[in-house]
């Protein structure tokens, strides 16, 4: 097990950041704390800074005003860092393709581990797309 | 005045779900001013909607704002049925109604939960979400998803509720309401909230009419606003059901209006599935085929307040206008007048209290050269002003005559 494999091993630590989004993926998220989800029985949990944080979530369309900031944050992540592309704004950019202020999918700003689909995807949807991804990467 | 240090939270701050960025002067624990950037969201949802249909443009305007996805549809739906001027059939107003009602029920639980976070209850966040969670469930059921409902269609609702479903949201409901009324009561009576947050960035009604903020911002200091009893659209007409306000302007007011607004919620919801029951034959939806030439305006109120579209058509398939104002366009202007005076750590509380949605807000950009920070125009400002000159030299020449 290399050391990249092994940070991903225990309990993860997530940072949200809303790129611009309609709050529907970023609710979505926050709903994974409470009570029904619960993420935090599996060691996950959000955290305040992105220098702490081993996921960085990423939701909503890159919009010119966020490009930069999206980056300037993804610099300050301590690598390996996980991106993971929740809903159909960042995978794609959805129904805002067309929109004169849309910066590109999120792959083409920064690198993408996984995709998560739907618009909202359900939460349920959500912590399948983490442990797919842990498990490919455990295998790696 | 001594000397002030800037507080800057944002744009990214775990305090913030979205994107935007104030600036707190500060002197002391006081905070003398502020300032506030946001535009991050800014999607050009507007100009995305003048190039798709009437009939797409639903699935555009319930993604400018997840937490409110039917009242954009739903003032949307408004301003272009009074285009033709279609009626639409009573099944389909009481479906809108419901659904209408369902998402304030949610919503205000939404924010029960994240004002409780903001002041250090994290009991009050859990417990408010997980009774939100089978509201969310009861969605599911009716409408195929969680949130953005797609349920809204031109002259009526896309799916029906089923007798079966009916008897099921009934249960929820009723279920709801006893979980409800026990946050209520916790709430109300803590002593700790009542030191935190009575007399905590209060508004008066002059400031709410100076500042025009409203919904229950508005509401919560006296002003007596709601548009779903002056100008009443879908069934609001048909049930019986009162608005709900408060004198104090305080945030212990607002989260007390928000608490009892569910109660009349559930009370419309539950009156309205009676109603449905009668109706039991009747069509969801009634054909239009086209829209005519004509504006259209049209009014919802939202969970945070009034939301209001406007819709250009020229006869063709798609709107040739489409203008959108969210609530919280007017309530966040407020902040300057509840932040302002109080102390840092009340700052954070008094912005939520007005629950601003800024995804909602951003409606336009303007872009600024980074290293002068002078205007950018584009073309159509440029023409604009050549425009405008031309005209003010033919006034004056008007008037040399
Ligand atoms: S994917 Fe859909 S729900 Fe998520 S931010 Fe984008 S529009 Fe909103």
């Amino acid at each position: 097990m290399g050391l990249k494999e092994f940070c991903f091993k225990k309990s993860l630590w997530v940072f949200h950041l809303s790129a611009g989004s309609c709050n529907n993926c970023d609710i979505e998220i926050l709903d994974l704390l409470t009570p029904r989800y619960d993420i935090e029985r599996f060691g996950m949990k959000l955290v305040g800074s992105i220098r702490h944080a081993d996921v960085l979530l990423v939701t909503g369309i890159v919009t010119n005003k966020t490009k930069s900031r999206v980056l300037e944050i993804y610099s300050q992540a301590s690598k390996p860092v996980l991106v993971i592309a929740i809903g159909a704004c960042p995978c794609t950019g959805g129904i805002f393709t067309s929109s004169y202020n849309f910066a590109g999918p999120l792959d083409k700003v920064i690198p993408v581990d996984a995709y998560i689909p739907g618009c909202p995807p359900k939460p349920e949807a959500m912590l399948a797309g983490v442990v797919k991804l842990l498990k490919s990467k455990n295998r790696e | 005045m001594g000397k002030k240090t800037i507080v800057p939270i944002g744009p990214y701050h775990p305090l913030l779900e979205e994107p935007e960025f104030f600036k707190l002067y500060c002197d002391g624990e006081k905070v003398v001013d502020m300032e506030w950037e946001t535009g991050y969201n800014h999607r050009g949802i507007e100009k995305i909607c003048e190039s798709k249909t009437f009939e797409q443009v639903f699935y555009v305007v319930e993604r400018i704002c997840g937490i409110c996805s039917t009242s954009h549809p739903f003032a949307y739906a408004n301003a272009v049925e009074s285009i033709p001027g279609v009626e639409i059939p009573v099944r389909a107003k009481l479906i809108r109604s419901i659904v209408g009602e369902l998402e304030r029920v949610h919503s205000h639980l939404l924010w029960v939960g994240l004002a409780g976070h903001f002041l250090g209850y994290n009991t009050v966040f859990m417990w408010a979400w997980k009774y939100r969670e089978p509201i969310l469930d009861m969605f599911e059921i009716i409408t195929g998803n969680r949130n953005s409902y797609a349920m809204f269609t031109i002259g009526g609702v896309r799916r029906d509720i089923s007798e079966e479903n009916a008897d099921k949201l009934l249960k929820v409901l009723m279920d709801a309401k006893k979980k409800i009324s026990l946050l209520t009561g916790a709430v109300m009576d803590d002593p700790v909230i009542h030191a935190r947050l009575k007399g905590v960035a209060v508004l008066t009604a002059k400031d709410i009419h100076d500042f025009g903020a409203i919904g229950p911002t508005a509401r919560a200091s006296g002003v007596d606003i709601d548009i779903r009893r002056d100008d009443p659209y879908a069934a609001y007409e048909m049930v019986d059901w009162k608005v709900i306000t408060a004198k104090e302007g305080d945030i212990f007011a607002k989260a007390e209006v928000r608490l009892m607004e569910m109660f009349e919620s559930i009370s419309i919801i539950k009156q309205c599935l009676e109603l449905l029951k009668k109706e039991n034959k009747g069509d969801i939806k009634v054909k239009v085929k086209e829209i005519p030439p004509g504006i259209g305006i049209g009014r919802a109120e939202a969970p945070r307040g009034e939301v209001f579209h406007f819709v250009k058509s020229d006869g063709s398939n798609s709107p040739v206008r489409h203008k959108i104002r969210a609530p919280s366009y007017n309530c966040i202007t407020t902040f300057r007048r509840s932040c302002i005076g109080g102390t840092i750590s009340d700052a954070a509380i008094a912005t939520a209290a007005v629950d601003p949605c800024y995804c909602c807000t951003e409606r336009m950009t303007q872009v600024y050269d980074i290293k002068t920070g002078k205007k950018m125009m584009n073309a159509a400002e440029l023409i604009k002003l050549s425009q405008k000159k031309t005209e003010e030299i033919r006034a004056k020449g008007d008037k040399n005559d």
